[in-house]
């Protein structure tokens, strides 16, 4: 019998071009690409250089804090360039597919600091987040809980579990079982039926951000100061039960192709990084100008290029909108158009029904202000924190303030619906995550 | 729209930094967004927004104020021709009359306010912000008819500058503008603010014999006989409809209860006014003035007053509706708008009754909540902090 929490706070955007059900191979892309921004609380050092030939499996880049973490290749191949932009900084590290796609093994290690090494070494511990921060694990610190999460809440984000991954999944909770002295929790949807013997599993109903760690972590065991817990999707659980059956890790993974501008949405099967030049091939639909192509989905994705670009973590979904910098909307703030969605019923949006798809593009439709509405992020922020408080602490940079205010409970993903309403456009998620490291560099 | 967009865009690069008139920048970009939505998309965290902004959300409220004043402008006439002895004109005679009269004022707010604006936005390199588009319309309506444009000016100088841009601009003040501006008016010339002569424009007609001005808070304020009958500037009995409806004298924009609860339905229709505060300020007025009543006493006059009445009366249901609801000013966490409504509905009614130097209290029960909005938010924020850390002791216990 699982645990039921019923999300009420929070909003679900209706977006146009949900995913449809069909799913295709992708086995034509050749070039992949990590991108070690992706991978924040470490600094990225090269592991190979142009030209190297690699296995899957091998590490690209490792941490200069402790070699064993590493970011590693998806596909074998060689190298096909270490990007790097100012002050040579790594942007990407990208590898070419060729020949035959050799594993590396990473052995069967079974006591503790086995099992994380070769977490580390392949490259999957880096694809674990932790609270506070909302980076990449510091090692050496075992968290207090785990939270594996097996939903999307997300604008259009497809379905995460699927049939065929359940026992590698059961796997990897079995072995996060054993990387903390508290609990691993699993959080699925309620109704989606799913169980497990090594997690207690929290059913969670309700509108976006259900399906957030953070709003699932402040809804089962808060994170207070000085503790740590571990953050992870199932997708991710899964790979780690797969490698520890198999001591060969596994980078394929399922991408829900979105967006009004994608012109068949579906789910395509590939590899972590591919690059999005041929994945998204003959998929955009540029006849309303510009496309804006987000890895990840409209709330917390991040803007790539889709000639040059690549796929980026969490490898999920890509979303195709468009940019919108063209239109010339005369007096948009005396709209009577009932297309225009907003949440405030000083639209007539309200009449026509807010769950109906709605046209999107990435403009911020105003101007940006100071905090002036109040309780707008209450309506659509389902933890026990002051959000509007929180934020000022953070602009006024009060450390004492941002730590009695819950900032070790958030990440900048949980501020992104609050973002989406506001009526001043304050840029919240870049907030957060700048007040994020402030603290740390302050604190450790 | 694409040939005046096009041509606006020509002139555009005049105004940026290094242009001939880039000194008007910040005009400049505040008509041009007005006129024209900024294309500027997303540079960080979410790609898409709310179409609502702040300009649309102060717009919503211009409109809210609108039924209170274009009925304002009518009544102004109505109480001109009725203590002249001509009560029987034309509604446009009436409303143009008081249009009239009042668009030196309005033209007056906006003017000096809008210029004070543009200039400190000029001065920091900001956008204009559109907080005075409510300020500006508010403030006339809260004033007496006859109010010099001169001293409004001041007053509205004073205001803009000294209440709000001091503090850093529109969302940085602690106090409402437009009652910081009314307050300025009441303290420095209370003469023109107060009283039986101000609230009526005679515009030097002479009035009928049977003529008094006075508003019926005046009335009962100065009232020596305990339980008064309250009466329309000709002395005629004002029954319960006219209280209503707002035929009688006072600040031009709040006596209609009609106009103010339409305005009401449209604020919280929209979600821009916060219901908590609007309830629980009902609430306090309307416990205090039942408390006032059941003990009336010949000593405070407007305490005889039924309770419904009480409320409908003067100013209160102006300032709880339109000026206690500003969400800069007014507490900001949920519990906090409770205790804030309440506090100011019970206080405005304290100081209407109890203060007999003073026939109105909204105004100052208003600019008193503001101060204290911070400290109430304050406690209840430290609840939650305190709740989180609680969590931490009875862990480690």
């Amino acid at each position: 019998m699982s645990n039921i929490i019923k999300i009420k706070k929070g909003l679900d955007i209706p977006l146009k071009g949900a995913a449809d059900g069909n799913i295709t191979v992708d086995n034509s892309t050749v070039l992949f690409g990590i991108v070690p921004d992706d991978f924040p609380g470490y600094t990225w050092k090269a592991a190979v250089k142009a030209g190297d030939s690699v296995k899957c499996g091998d590490a690209l880049l490792f941490a200069k804090e402790d070699a064993r973490l590493c970011l590693t290749s998806p596909v074998a191949g060689t190298v096909s360039e270490i990007h790097r932009g100012e002050r040579r900084k790594i942007e990407y590290v990208s590898v070419n597919k060729e020949g035959e796609q050799t594993q590396k093994d990473f052995g069967s290690p079974t006591d503790k600091e086995g099992i994380l090494t070769k977490l580390m070494n392949s490259g999957l511990f880096a694809m674990i987040r932790q609270r506070p921060f909302d980076i990449v694990p510091f090692i050496g610190v075992t968290p207090r809980d785990i939270f594996v999460t097996a939903f999307d809440s997300a604008p259009l984000a497809a379905e995460m579990t699927k049939a065929d991954m359940m026992s590698d999944l059961e796997e990897g909770l079995k072995v996060l079982g054993g990387l903390t002295d508290g609990k691993v929790y699993l959080s699925v949807r309620a109704g989606s039926g799913i169980e497990s013997r090594y997690a207690e599993v929290y059913e969670f109903s309700g509108p976006h951000p259900a399906g957030n760690a953070g709003t699932q972590i402040a809804a089962i065991s808060p994170v207070n100061k000085g503790e740590t817990v571990w953050t992870l999707d199932a997708v991710t659980a899964a790979r780690i039960g797969r490698l520890m059956a198999s001591g060969k890790a596994d980078y394929s993974t399922s991408v829900a192709l979105t967006g009004e501008d994608m012109k068949e949405p579906h789910i395509v099967e590939t590899t972590i990084g591919a690059s999005l030049g041929t994945l998204l091939d003959n998929q955009l639909d540029h006849s309303n100008g510009k496309v804006r192509v987000i890895s990840g989905n409209v709330l917390t994705g991040v803007r790539v290029d889709w000639k040059a670009g690549f796929l980026r973590y969490p490898y999920r979904q890509i979303t195709a909108i468009d940019e919108g910098d063209q239109t010339d909307e005369f007096m948009g703030w005396a709209s009577l158009d009932p297309r225009k969605y907003s949440v405030s019923r000083s639209f007539p949006a309200f009449l026509r029904g807010l769950s109906k798809p709605f046209h999107f593009d990435a403009r911020i439709k105003g101007g940006h202000r100071a905090m002036i509405m109040s309780g707008e992020y209450d309506k659509v922020f389902p933890m026990d924190i002051y959000p509007e408080y929180l934020i000022k602490a953070i602009m006024a940079k009060d450390i004492e303030r941002m730590e009695q205010l819950g900032i070790y409970e958030v990440a900048p993903e949980d501020f992104a619906l609050p973002e989406f309403v506001d009526t001043s456009k304050i840029e919240l998620q870049k907030l957060v995550r700048e007040g994020l490291d402030y603290l740390r560099k302050e604190t450790l | 729209m694409k040939g005046l967009k096009r041509n606006i865009d020509k002139i555009k690069p005049h105004f940026e930094k290094g242009g001939k008139l880039s000194k008007l920048h910040s005009v400049f970009d505040g008509f041009y967004t007005f006129l024209f939505t900024p294309n500027e998309t997303s540079r960080s965290g979410v790609h898409i927004h709310d179409g609502n902004d702040s300009k649309r959300t102060m717009i919503t409220v211009v409109i809210a104020l609108l039924p209170c004043c274009l009925f304002g402008m009518w009544n102004i006439g109505l109480q001109h021709f009725m203590a002249t002895g001509n009560p029987d004109r034309e509604f446009f005679t009436l409303f143009f009359y008081g249009f009239f009269a009042v668009l030196p004022q309005i033209l007056t707010a906006y003017i000096v306010g809008l210029v004070i604006e543009f200039i400190v936005a000029q001065m920091r390199g900001h956008e204009i912000q559109e907080g005075f588009l409510v300020s500006g319309i508010l403030i006339p309506m809260i004033c007496p008819v006859d109010t010099p444009c001169w001293m409004l000016a001041i007053a509205v100088a004073f205001a803009v500058i000294f209440a709000k841009e001091v503090f850093g601009g529109t969302g940085h003040n602690f106090l409402n503008v437009a009652l910081v501006t009314r307050a300025f008016l009441f303290f420095s010339y209370p003469s023109k603010m107060s009283g039986d002569n101000v609230f009526v424009k005679l515009g030097g007609t002479p009035a009928v014999d049977s003529y008094s001005g006075a508003t019926p808070l005046g009335q009962l304020a100065s009232s020596t006989e305990g339980a008064v009958t309250i009466t329309d500037v000709i002395g005629n009995p004002l029954s319960c409809s006219d209280i209503f409806f707002g035929l009688y004298p006072g600040s031009w924009g709040e006596t209609s209860t009609l106009c103010i609860l339409i305005g009401a339905a449209i604020l919280l229709l929209t979600g821009i006014a916060n219901w908590r505060i609007i309830l629980s300020a009902l609430v306090g007025g309307f416990c205090m003035a039942a408390v006032a009543h059941n003990w009336a006493s010949p000593l405070y006059p407007v305490s005889y007053l039924a309770p419904l009445t009480q409320l409908s009366l003067g100013g209160f249901l102006f300032a709880i509706v339109f000026m206690a609801t500003d969400p800069v000013t007014a507490c900001r966490t949920n519990p906090g708008k409770y205790i804030y409504g309440f506090l100011i509905g019970m206080t405005a009614i304290i100081i209407r009754i109890y203060n007999t130097g003073y026939p109105e209290g909204a105004m100052l029960s208003v600019l008193l909540m503001n101060c204290f909005a911070p400290l109430i938010d304050y406690c209840v924020v430290n609840m939650n902090i305190r709740r989180r850390m609680r969590r931490i002791t009875v862990k480690n216990q």
